[in-house]
Formats: C-alpha cells, structure tokens, sequence
C-alpha cells in the first residue's frame, strides 16, 4: 500500500520538484549552517517566488501547451511604466494607470497569441520580436513623453494596500495575489475540462483541434494571460516602490523558464502541474536568496541552479521516455524511480 | 456479394497534389459489418486514400456517397462526426494523458461543483474502463494509468474501443499490427473482429497477409494508385495474395502490366480487375 503510493507520487509531474525543494533546503542546512527558523521566515526569498510566481504560471502553462513566451521579458517594465507614465508622470487617477498596463499586457499577448496561431513561425520567435520590439517602445515612450528613463509615482493608499504594501514589515502583498493564482490556477487546470484541452494541445494539436478543442483561441488566451501576468506584475512593483525604470525585467525569462522545468513541465509540452510549477518557483527562490543565508559563498547559486536545471531536464526527459515505451520490465522502472528520488 | 446499400462508397475517385497524380480512379465499396483490407507497397496510395475518406484531403474528383448520399468534407470534424474514426499505428495520440483524461478530450463529462462545472474524474475513468473490458481487454483496470503506459496492443484496442464508444460507423485502421507481436496483435485482431460484429465497417491497412486472411471479408490492392485488384474472401489464394502484397512475380507482372497500359493511354492506369 505505501509503496503503491509512493511509485503514484513518483510518476507524478510535481514529484521531481517538491524533492528537489525538500534536498535544497535540507543541503543548505546540513552543509550551509542555515537556522531553518531564521530561514523560514526571511521575507527575502518568499518575495521573489512571490513576483516570479505569478509570471511562472502563466510560462509554465504556456509551455504545457507547446508554446513559450518570452516577451514577460520587456512585459515587467512595460507594466511598471504604464502605471508610472499615467499615474505618476500624467497624474491620472491610479485606475486608470492600474487599467492601462493590464490593457497594454491584453494587446501585447493578443499581437503575441495571433501572430503564433495565424503564421507558421514558433512562439520564441514570435515573442522574441515582441520582446525586442517592446523594449524599444518602453524606452522611446518614456523618453518622449517624460523625458526620463525613470518615472516617480505615489499612488494612493487603498490601491498599495491591494498591490504593493508590506505586510510585517517586509512581506510584500503579491505573496497573497500570488497564492491566490495558484489556488485558481489549479483549480481551472486540474478540475476543469479546459485544463484537459490545454494537455491535449500539448500533446498533439492537430489531434486536439480535430476533437473539437478550439487550440486557436485557447492558445490566444494563454498568450493575453502571460503577457497580463507580467505586466501586473510590474505594475504591483512601481506602486510598492513608488517608481519605476525601463530597465529590468530580462532575468525573469531565465527564472521562470527554470522554475518551470525544475517545477516538472515537460520542454516538448504535453506534461506538467501547477503544483510542480509552485515548487519550481519556491526551490529557485530558496536556491538564488536562501544562499545568502548560509556560509556559502553566494556565486555558488547559479551552479546550484545549472546543475538542477540539467537534472530537471534530464529526469523530465527520462519520465517521457518511459510514459511513452510503455510497460517497462518490473526493473528498470525501480531503476528509474530510484534516480528520480535521488536526484 | 453483399447486396445492402454500402455505407461508405467511392466513386471514381482521383486525388493529385499539384502536378503530383496519387490516386486515380479509385471506386470502391464498403459495407456495414464487414472488412476492407486495403494491401499495398509503400507509397502506393493507401495513406492517402484513408486520409481522404478521413477527411484531411479532399477528392480532385470523383464522388464520395454515404448510405447512398452525395459527401463532402471540409475538415476531419466533419467525417468524424458523420461517423467515420481513424486510428493510427500507434493508438491513442496523447501518450501522457490519463486513460480517462484521453478518451474524452474534447468531449468531457461534467459534474457539478458548488457553483463550478468540474471535470467528472470518476465518470470519465469507469467509462473508459468498462468500454475497453466490453472489447475483451480485462487488464486496463485504472483509468489514472498514463496512456504511454500501455502495451501497443492495449493502446489501439483502447482507440478501437473509444471509437465505437463515440458512434463510429467507419472504422479506419492504418496498419494497427505493423509494430506488435503476434500476442498483442491476436489482440486488435480479436477487437476487429469485435467492431465487425457490432456492425461497423472496418478498413483494415495491413502489410500481414496472415492478419488480412484472418479479418478480410473483401481485399482491395493498390497499385501506383490505382485499384488493381477487387476480390472478396475466398477468391484468390494465400499465395495469391501475398504475392500481390510483397511485390514478388505476380506483382511485377501486373505493375509491368499498368506501365505499359499508362504509356499507351496516356498515363491513365487500367480499371480494376474483379
Ligand atoms: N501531401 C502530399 N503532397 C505531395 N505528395 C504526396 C502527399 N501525400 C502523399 N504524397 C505522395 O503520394 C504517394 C502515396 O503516398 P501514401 O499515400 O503515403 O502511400 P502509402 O500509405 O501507401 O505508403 C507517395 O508517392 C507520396 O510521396
Ligand atoms: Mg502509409
């Protein structure tokens, strides 16, 4: 019976990740002299899984269903200058600047969900324009319009407590927005027929679309959704910190590209969990910030992170394999769980 | 000669792609309750001739009549929901989806949640079970079972299974056998013979001439394309037959044949021989 459970748990997508989060937190106390009470509640790095998060998802998503997006990239300053342009620069009413930079992560994910189901050409490419081209407008709209490439805003108090307030002193809102999206997320992907379509254009969307799933306007969606995502959440940080820079936002492609692998969503799309995608954003966080509280010195993270990503591919690509072998001698599957534990 | 009305039939069919000629002339029946073995080398046309009666491609010319009604489909929707279900080589096309995640997609059955409308689990995986144990296949017992973790066997019987499930009346099988063992293929024979039971046609693609004597009640071999032989069960011999289909001595012949046929009639291939 426990076994049974546990060969269940291990062919699970979130397997991979939540032990990897277990083994990270568990090295840095054994080998980093990490006080895990002191640890556990350092807001430092439940903040930046927190920011990183709620553009994961969304990533993580998109990739379930074979797709990537990178403009999040120029989305993050792209929302923070939206809000600080009209409401801060402008002195618009701070709704109508909270409205705006969702509007602009709407029409970008909707020129981003277009131009990948109408062309032939893949979505990193696409995004890849999306992004390049969006830095340029960021820029070029600040300087013309402010002419700075760095906006003051002070928004008003009702709107930072529901965006960008800390809590106790050092714990950022977003946490709750954060955690929120992840209870709707899974509740939409794991209980709702339109997760089972976003699963089955992954894994084959010719397939999918002649079982009558709409993959034009699902795909479409889930492009309006990541680029929203991002721009929110650079919104969320120019009201917390009364400003905003065009610059930034361009290591959040890599960390949530890595917390959503870590996190157990397959590459090739078809495969994955939002409850893996959670620890994959909570382990990179604990990995990038927990660092700091160890004796290690802090430049050992990003190997950290490099060695766990290869693994994270590896094992992802194992599982495929064997999901797609088929039934497996009783042996080499022990085998392959066992690496999997192990890793 | 069956006499009912056919289900499916097609009537002088031609399918080229741009300057590329690939089925000529095709005229063919196929009745409820029976198998159409389609034989023939690679690159001969079969593919493309199911793709067309799936819906993928359509006809250059030529007709293509339901129960006697003028077809026409614009996309596989269309043939699909006029009855007609493929299954490919490799059985269910989402291997990392659960077996009863996989049977429904796009058809997923709903319960109610509070105020939410939720995937019914439940319903989906016993579905899914019961309709594969119908077909014989008692060893898929967990529909949380990924589908990619199923024998090849297991795999199309669950495709043939979930097929007939959805009302098909058509069933295309593109060379179900070709990757199994014999265990496994005595499997989807078994099954074949099953949906013939239950009325459906079934277009069986096959290079086994042993799994076509055993499940064809009409064989039909194609050529370059074209219809080269019609015959029904018992009219040639296994010799014959595979002759026919492994491009021995009686092949040559008859591809010898419709060359010098084609260059004395313009390129147009010689009408089937019953
Ligand atoms: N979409 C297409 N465009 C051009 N030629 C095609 C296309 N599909 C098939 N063909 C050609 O048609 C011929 C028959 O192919 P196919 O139907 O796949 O044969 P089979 O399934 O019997 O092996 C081949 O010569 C192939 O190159
Ligand atoms: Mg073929």
């Amino acid at each position: 019976m426990k076994t049974q459970f546990l060969s269940k748990f291990v062919t699970r997508p979130e397997a991979g990740s939540v032990m990897s989060f277990v083994a990270v937190i568990l090295f840095f106390v054994i080998f980093g002299g990490v006080q895990l009470s002191n640890f556990i509640g350092a807001a430092s790095w439940v903040n930046l899984a927190a920011n990183l998060g709620v553009v994961a998802l969304p990533v993580g998503l998109l990739m379930i269903s074979g797709e990537l997006d990178i403009s999040i990239g120029a989305m993050i300053p792209a929302g923070s200058m939206s809000v600080a342009i009209l409401s801060g620069y402008y002195e618009l009413p701070i709704i109508v600047g909270i409205l705006g930079a969702l509007a602009l992560g709407v029409a970008v994910g909707l020129v981003n969900g277009l131009l990948t189901v109408r062309t032939s050409v893949p979505s990193l490419i696409v995004t890849l324009g999306t992004l390049v081209a969006m830095q340029g407008v960021i820029l070029s709209a600040s300087v013309l319009l402010t002419g700075n490439a760095s906006v003051a805003l002070s928004a008003p108090e009702w709107s930072k407590a529901i965006f960008g307030n800390l809590v106790g002193g050092s714990y950022q809102i977003i946490i709750l927005w954060w955690i929120g999206l992840t209870a709707v997320y899974f509740f939409i992907v794991h209980y709702t027929r339109y997760g089972n379509w976003i699963f089955a254009m992954g894994g084959d969307r010719d397939s999918a679309r002649n079982a009558g799933i709409p993959t034009d306007r699902l795909t479409i969606w889930l492009f309006v959704l990541s680029s929203t995502s991002a721009s929110f959440v650079g919104m969320c940080g120019a009201i917390l910190f009364n400003s905003a820079q065009v610059s930034g936002g361009m290591n959040y492609i890599f960390n949530a590209v890595v917390s959503v692998v870590v996190g157990g969503v397959l590459l090739t799309g078809g495969f994955g969990s939002i409850i893996g995608i959670f620890f994959g954003t909570l382990t990179f966080a604990v990995v990038t910030q927990g660092i700091y509280f160890t004796d290690i010195d802090r430049n050992w993270s990003s190997l950290i992170i490099g060695v766990m990503l290869l693994v994270a591919v590896v094992m992802n690509n194992s599982f495929r394999k064997m999901a797609l072998t088929g039934s497996k001698p009783k042996k080499e599957k022990q085998k392959l769980n066992t690496t999997r534990a192990a890793a | 000669m069956n006499t009912t009305n056919p289900v499916l039939e097609l009537k002088n069919v031609n399918k080229s792609f741009g300057p590329i000629d690939v089925l000529h002339d095709i005229s063919l029946k196929v009745h409820a309750g029976e198998v159409l073995c389609l034989l023939g080398d690679n690159g001969a046309g079969k593919s493309t001739l199911i793709k067309t009666l799936a819906g993928v491609h359509k006809p250059t010319s030529g007709q293509m009549l339901m129960d006697g009604e003028e077809v026409s489909f614009d996309c596989p929707k269309d043939a699909a929901s006029r009855g007609i279900s493929t299954v490919h080589q490799f059985g269910g096309t989402f291997p990392l989806m659960t077996i009863g995640r996989s049977f429904f997609v796009g058809v997923e059955p709903t319960k109610k949640f509070g105020p939410f409308t939720i995937f019914d689990r439940k319903t989906a995986n016993e579905t899914a079970v019961k309709a594969v144990k119908e077909f014989g296949i008692t060893r898929i017992d967990d529909g949380d079972r990924l589908i990619g973790g199923l024998s090849g066997g297991e795999r199309q019987s669950l495709a043939i299974a979930r097929a007939v499930h959805f009302g098909a009346r058509v069933l295309i099988l593109d060379e179900p056998t070709a990757a199994l063992g014999v265990k496994e293929a005595t499997h989807v024979l078994r099954i074949v013979f099953e949906a013939r039971k239950r009325g459906l046609a079934v277009i069986f693609i096959t290079h086994q001439v042993m799994h076509a004597m055993t499940v064809g009640d009409h064989f039909a071999v194609l050529i370059r394309g074209a219809l080269a032989a019609d015959f029904r069960k018992g009219e040639k011999t296994r010799e014959e037959i595979t002759d026919l289909m492994a491009g021995g001595e009686a092949m040559a012949d008859l591809e010898g044949e419709i060359e010098s046929y084609m260059s004395a009639h313009e390129g147009h291939p010689p009408p089937p021989a019953h």
